[in-house]
């Protein structure tokens, strides 16, 4: 059991590192969000079976935490990513940009 | 063993700040304030495992709390600021 709980413990480290990572690396804002939001979800789940494994009575919280992390954590990057767009901080090579062609006034979150 | 899963970890973190140091945006900023806060959770709960004490799970879930409303905050104090600089 406790080897179990090392093994997705270390799995979740490891994912954490590659987050911090690809937020130090990437090139422009929306793939820094991208890599900062998506890897450290699935660190975050990682982590936190591992400390279910290690303590089986403390499923109840343990699993409150994880029900709000996956709820938030995307909120919180498509959040930051619309705010990122509307303060006209958009990269110079952009492939498609479909809020601009749906031509709406997007000022609101 | 646990210093496997905090080293790991406190690389994730130190990535991030500089990340955030260096930042010429202020989203990128924001970004990094959401990816340290994803991690200081994790930190948390192996924490809480190292010190055999179920009270940090308590402090992880306030914090996921505030880390949320923080993100939504500095997003919404983003969208204020046209040009985005800084």
């Amino acid at each position: 059991m406790e080897i179990v709980s090392y093994i997705f413990m270390t799995i979740g480290g490891i994912f954490f590192l590659l987050g911090g990572l690809g937020v130090l690396r990437m090139p422009d804002t929306f793939n820094r969000i991208q890599a900062g939001t998506k890897a450290t979800t699935l660190g975050a789940f990682s982590t936190l079976i591992g400390v279910m494994f290690s303590n089986p009575s403390w499923i109840a919280k343990l699993i409150i935490i994880i029900v709000f992390v996956a709820i938030t954590n995307p909120i919180g990057s498509s959040v930051i990513a619309k705010a990122t767009y509307n303060s006209k901080n958009i990269p110079d090579n952009l492939v498609q940009d479909d809020l601009k062609e749906r031509g709406e006034d997007n000022d609101s979150i | 063993m646990n210093i496997i899963v905090f080293s790991l970890m406190g690389l994730g973190i130190l990535f991030a700040v500089i990340r955030m140091i260096v930042g010429p945006k202020l989203s990128d900023r924001v970004v990094s304030l959401d990816t340290v806060n994803m991690i200081v959770i994790g930190v948390i709960a192996v924490l809480a495992t190292v010190l055999k004490n179920a009270m940090y799970l308590d402090v992880a879930l306030i914090y996921a709390v505030l880390a949320f409303l923080e993100t939504i905050v500095f997003a919404r104090y983003l969208e204020g600021k046209k040009d985005g600089n800084s």
